[in-house]
């Protein structure tokens, strides 16, 4: 009978942080469906969080009027999927090394790679603006590759930046070195290389890591405003946060705001959502013995 | 474990040069495998912050008919007398103080609540994971309006206190502003750190919990000796990313308060985008920027000292 | 062994140069320098605002079909940002031909180099006609022209100014300082609005220098002394500026102004949250449909130096580093008819740049009902601080008015503002480059 009100008890505790968490967006999502002159309105009771009054989805077609954003969304899967697909290949294969692995010169490029967490991007995006565009390009012109130089205006110029993360290697040397060595050893006297031990025992051991830098580096790609404003030029390149601004004009639509935020927030919620299976099926469960 | 000890056996005789050769090719493949990050981070970071703290010693300016030339310490000078400096410095810790332990602390108690084995607990997960994918851009626009002084957050109040309690004006006080802005960020951030937690939960093998509920450990002994212990590497993680993240407070100030009223949420990143963009005084916000630097850098290396692996 | 870790370090190269040939490949192939041949590239800051817009695209369209040699092609930007990325584009050389830049920065980017002066005669509307707002100078050179201004005034409900025995003001005889503060605390008193004037006070950026600093030159003061641009102390910590600022100071104290507005300030006007509202003349239609006749259409209030408003919005303009100024001059010339002064004003609601234009939107001409703005515009406009420095001195302009809005002393913020851009102007040589 305790244990029930325990649980009922820890329950409870639960709704009510998950009111606490998901009111504001309920109000985005709700407010996304009402005018403008409704949202405000409704601002100061419950209604703010209930779909009632004058419904519709004319924010959404407004929307799409205003930005095009099925290209916008479809820009920024790209950026954001092919950031985190490298980000994890390239982020644990040096944290296996950096974690694992005895080699000169490994505590200094860890140190080097924790203090590049410090810096904020803001702060050296301009350097990075000019510098960019004095690195090679290889792009296809008709039937031929040509050098030129700068990267302005590329896709890749708002993805190769941000594949290399600190934080992602950070945390993948925190993990790594949670499985226990002995397993790495055990492996090499059966003969194992080390990128196998990487890519058959410690991988396949990470599934909450890699579902969590997933996130990590998927969150801030898919968020990215100030730079592709600043080296792309092209609409058809554009990514989804550069949409918001679209709408600050001088009468501002906050339904449309409302509603496409709703929008651009729900390919992470997904995305969230088919990862987190992965700390279901996580080591508790596999069982790696120390 | 069988094969193991076997083939430790096998190996002791020729062990000396076995590990020598093992050694150079550990070295190279360790290379090899760093390799790619490295470049990446050298390129994409060392290089251009190198360049934004060599603008620190000039006069270059974000607009300007000239190269930037040499002028030595005088922005540094101006730095140290200038009063929103100051305040800006005092803002940030102020921040980080309360943030840091509040959002790991409470990032914990969600973690370990979610981390049950009830129905619905994945429900829960994602519920507390909203905000964090919510872009930060729409999530201060939201408490902004949220924080009006007839805003949401007052109705409630004044509900819960029947009418009891009027709500300040939240961003326009300057007494409540920082805490305003500290409540909004634990909310939209913690999610993230649940997941940390959460990732760091899953490494402890569920075999100690079982020995444990063998010995009849209370739920308080099961973390003090088996939870706690388990998330060492964790922790450190947690501590250090939130005290990075905390240091860099700025797109929930340049959107809701631009670092007023009366420079009380004025922060050491919002001052040098302001001061390197609005204003157009490179040098001086990326001299800003080195000193913001250096004292990040020696508090994460004072943490780092603190949350040494003891063992 | 050694072999498979050599493959390894090479195969980790050859995963970096595959990934940079395989992003090189789907990057957009378009050129971004500011011209590839004849094909010049134009970037504006309206993108999601499709009215304005539309009209930029109409006229690209005429341009590229009414001659053979020259094409023109449209990048729009957001606005909120635009200025990021045209520093960006410029310090990584890759500004456009022809760009639209707001009108106080027109000398800042001028000097700064972005800019070519630019020579637009035997156009069908010589510069000559249009508001001299719109017209973008520096150090007696041409740099930029646009097709519109705005203007701000004062909008009321005749029926409420009547209801209190409010004097309802004309150009002739504008409000005194006296008057509306006694007009304010009549509103005040009748305890019908929380507050009685609505100015904007939770906008943000320029709007504040925009807003506000036409009240303070017409209470005498100004951002900085225009005599040659040295020096703000003494000019903005004077004694009109003072008094503008205890003033303004005073509406909040007393209760007839929000220290920070709502988020649509005209939507409270509209539903009788606020009596009076300082707003732009964009609004002028809508208030007019919802209000009718009902609507007053105020001038600027005298606070002794005569009624003020701020003047120049967004030209168009050249950029220095451009390969093919004969096209970008022949886009600028073709672009100078009275046509597009209608188009442009008729789709955004602002004041056409020229008379010729006015008489031909209904409203604007003379006589009409919105005629009153474009006289403002004509009358009372000036125009912000024709120096480089202006980007900072609005910046701290700004900051001063919302600490003096959170209680800050007037003087002392007023004098570490003027201190400020004295230091800034001393840094930086007064800009003399």
């Amino acid at each position: 009978m305790t244990s029930f009100l325990k649980h009922l008890g820890g329950h409870a505790g639960r709704v009510v942080l998950a009111l606490v968490f998901a009111l504001p967006l309920v109000f985005m999502l709700v407010s996304s469906f009402k005018p403008d002159d409704q949202i405000f309105s409704d601002l100061g009771s419950l209604r703010a969080f209930l779909p009632v009054g004058a419904l519709s989805l004319d924010n959404y077609t407004g929307v799409f009027e205003r930005v095009p954003a099925a290209r916008f969304l479809l820009n920024s899967v790209v950026i954001s999927s092919v950031t985190v697909v490298l980000g994890l290949i390239v982020n644990s294969l040096a944290a296996f090394a950096l974690s694992r692995m005895r080699w000169p010169g490994r505590k200094a490029v860890l140190t080097v790679v924790i203090a590049t967490l410090i810096v904020p991007f803001e702060t050296f995006a301009l350097p990075l603006v000019w510098w960019v565009n004095q690195l090679p390009l290889l792009r296809v012109n008709g039937f031929h590759l040509e050098w030129t130089t700068g990267w302005m205006d590329t896709y890749q110029v708002q993805i190769l930046p941000f594949v290399a993360n600190a934080f992602s290697i950070f945390f993948f040397h925190q993990y790594f070195q949670s499985i226990p060595k002995e397993v790495d050893e055990a492996a090499i006297v059966d003969g194992a290389g080390w990128f196998t031990i990487y890519r058959r025992i410690v991988m396949p051991l990470s599934g909450p890591a890699i579902a969590t830098v997933a996130i990590l580096t998927f969150l801030p790609a898919w968020n990215s405003y100030l730079w592709p404003l600043m080296v792309v030029q092209s609409e058809e390149l554009r990514p989804v946060m550069v949409g918001i601004s679209y709408f600050f004009q001088l009468n501002v639509g906050w339904g449309q705001i409302m509603a496409y935020s709703s929008m651009i927030t729900v390919p992470i919620l997904a995305l969230f959502v088919a990862f987190q299976r992965s700390f279901v099926n996580s080591i508790a469960s596999t069982g790696v013995k120390g | 474990m069988t094969t193991m000890i076997a083939a430790l056996e096998r190996l002791r005789p020729v062990r000396r040069t076995r590990t020598t050769n093992a050694r150079r090719r550990e070295s190279l493949t360790a290379l090899g495998m760093a390799t790619p990050a490295v470049v990446l981070l050298v390129v994409f970071l060392v290089v251009p912050v190198t360049l934004a703290f060599a603008l620190a010693f000039t006069d270059a300016r974000l607009v300007s008919p000239t190269p930037a030339r040499f002028v030595g310490l005088r922005n540094f000078t101006l730095l140290f007398e200038d009063p929103v400096f100051y305040k800006s410095l005092r803002n940030t810790a102020y921040f980080a103080a309360v943030v840091v332990p509040l959002q790991a602390g409470l990032a914990l108690v969600l973690a370990l609540l979610v981390n049950a084995k009830v129905r619905g607990v994945n429900f829960f997960r994602t519920v507390y994971f909203l905000p964090v994918v919510t872009s930060m851009v729409v999530v201060s626009l939201l408490w902004t309006f949220l924080y009006r002084q007839d805003g949401l957050v007052n109705h409630v109040i004044s509900a819960l206190t029947l009418g009891h309690v009027d709500g300040p004006d939240w961003l326009g006080d300057p007494s409540t502003a920082m805490p305003a802005i500290i409540l909004m960020s634990v909310w939209q951030g913690v999610g993230f750190h649940m997941i940390i937690w959460l990732a760091g939960l899953q490494t402890i093998p569920a075999e100690l919990y079982e020995a444990a509920d063998l010995d009849g450990a209370t739920r308080w002994h099961r973390f003090r000796h088996v939870t706690w212990p388990g998330l060492r590497a964790t922790r450190t993680f947690v501590l250090v990313t939130i005290t990075i993240a905390a240091f860099s407070l700025f797109t929930q100030i340049r959107v809701m308060t631009q670092g007023g009223p009366l420079d009380s949420t004025t922060t050491v990143v919002h001052q040098a985008v302001h001061t390197g963009y609005d204003q157009q005084q490179t040098a001086y916000a990326a001299a800003i920027s080195l000193i913001f630097f250096v004292l990040v850098l020696s508090v994460s290396l004072v943490q780092r000292f603190l949350t040494r692996e003891k063992d | 062994m050694v072999f498979r870790t050599r493959r390894l370090a090479g195969a980790s190269v050859a995963v970096a140069a595959a990934t940079a040939l395989v992003a090189g490949c789907a990057s957009g192939s378009g050129s971004t320098s500011g011209a590839d041949g004849d094909t010049l590239t134009l970037w504006t800051h309206n993108a999601g605002n499709s009215a304005e817009l539309d009209v930029v695209k109409k006229i690209i369209k005429d341009f590229n079909t009414s001659q053979s040699k020259y094409k023109v092609k449209l990048q729009a930007f957001p606005q909120s940002d635009y200025n990021s990325s045209v520093v960006a584009a410029a310090s990584a050389n890759k500004l456009p031909c022809l760009l639209d830049v707001d009108g106080p920065n027109v000398a800042n980017w001028a000097w700064g180099g972005y800019l070519s002066p630019i020579d637009v005669s035997g156009s069908e509307v010589p510069l000559s006609d249009q508001l001299a707002s719109t017209v973008g100078r520096y150090q007696d050179k041409v740099y930029g022209f646009g097709f519109y201004d705005v203007s701000l005034a004062f909008f009321a409900r005749k029926s409420v100014l009547d209801e209190y025995g409010i004097r309802i003001p004309t150009m002739d005889k504008p409000w005194t300082k006296a008057e509306f503060d006694s007009a304010l605390a009549k509103l005040k008193k009748s305890g019908k609005f929380e507050y009685p004037l609505e100015m904007g006070t939770g906008g943000t950026g320029e709007w504040w220098s925009y807003a506000y600093s036409p009240q303070l030159q017409s209470f005498g003061g100004d951002l900085i002394d225009r005599d040659g641009y040295k020096t703000a102390s003494g000019t903005l910590d004077g004694k009109g500026s003072v008094a503008w600022a205890t003033w303004f100071q005073s509406l909040v104290s007393k209760g007839y102004m929000a220290k920070k507005s709502g988020a649509d300030p005209n939507k409270d006007f509209l539903a009788g949250k606020s009596a009076i509202q300082w707003d732009g003349s964009w609004n002028a239609a809508k208030n007019a449909e919802k209000l009718g006749d009902d609507l007053a259409i105020i001038p600027p209030v005298d606070f002794g130096n005569g009624p003020r408003i701020g003047g120049a919005s967004w030209q168009w303009a050249m950029s220095s580093s451009c390969s093919n100024k004969d096209g970008a001059q022949a886009w600028l010339k073709f672009s100078r008819q009275t046509k597009y002064f209608v188009d442009y004003a008729k789709a955004t609601g602002t004041l056409p740049g020229t008379e010729a234009a006015a008489k031909q939107i209904d409203g604007y001409q003379p006589g009409g009902k919105y005629n009153v703005l474009v006289q403002f515009a004509r009358k009372y406009a000036v125009v912000r601080p024709v120096t480089p420095a202006y980007p900072y001195i609005s910046t701290e302009f700004e900051k001063a008015a919302k600490d003096i809005l959170s209680g800050a002393d007037p003087k002392s913020a007023l004098g570490q503002a003027a201190k400020d851009i004295d230091n800034n102007l001393k840094t930086n040589n007064h800009y003399s480059d």
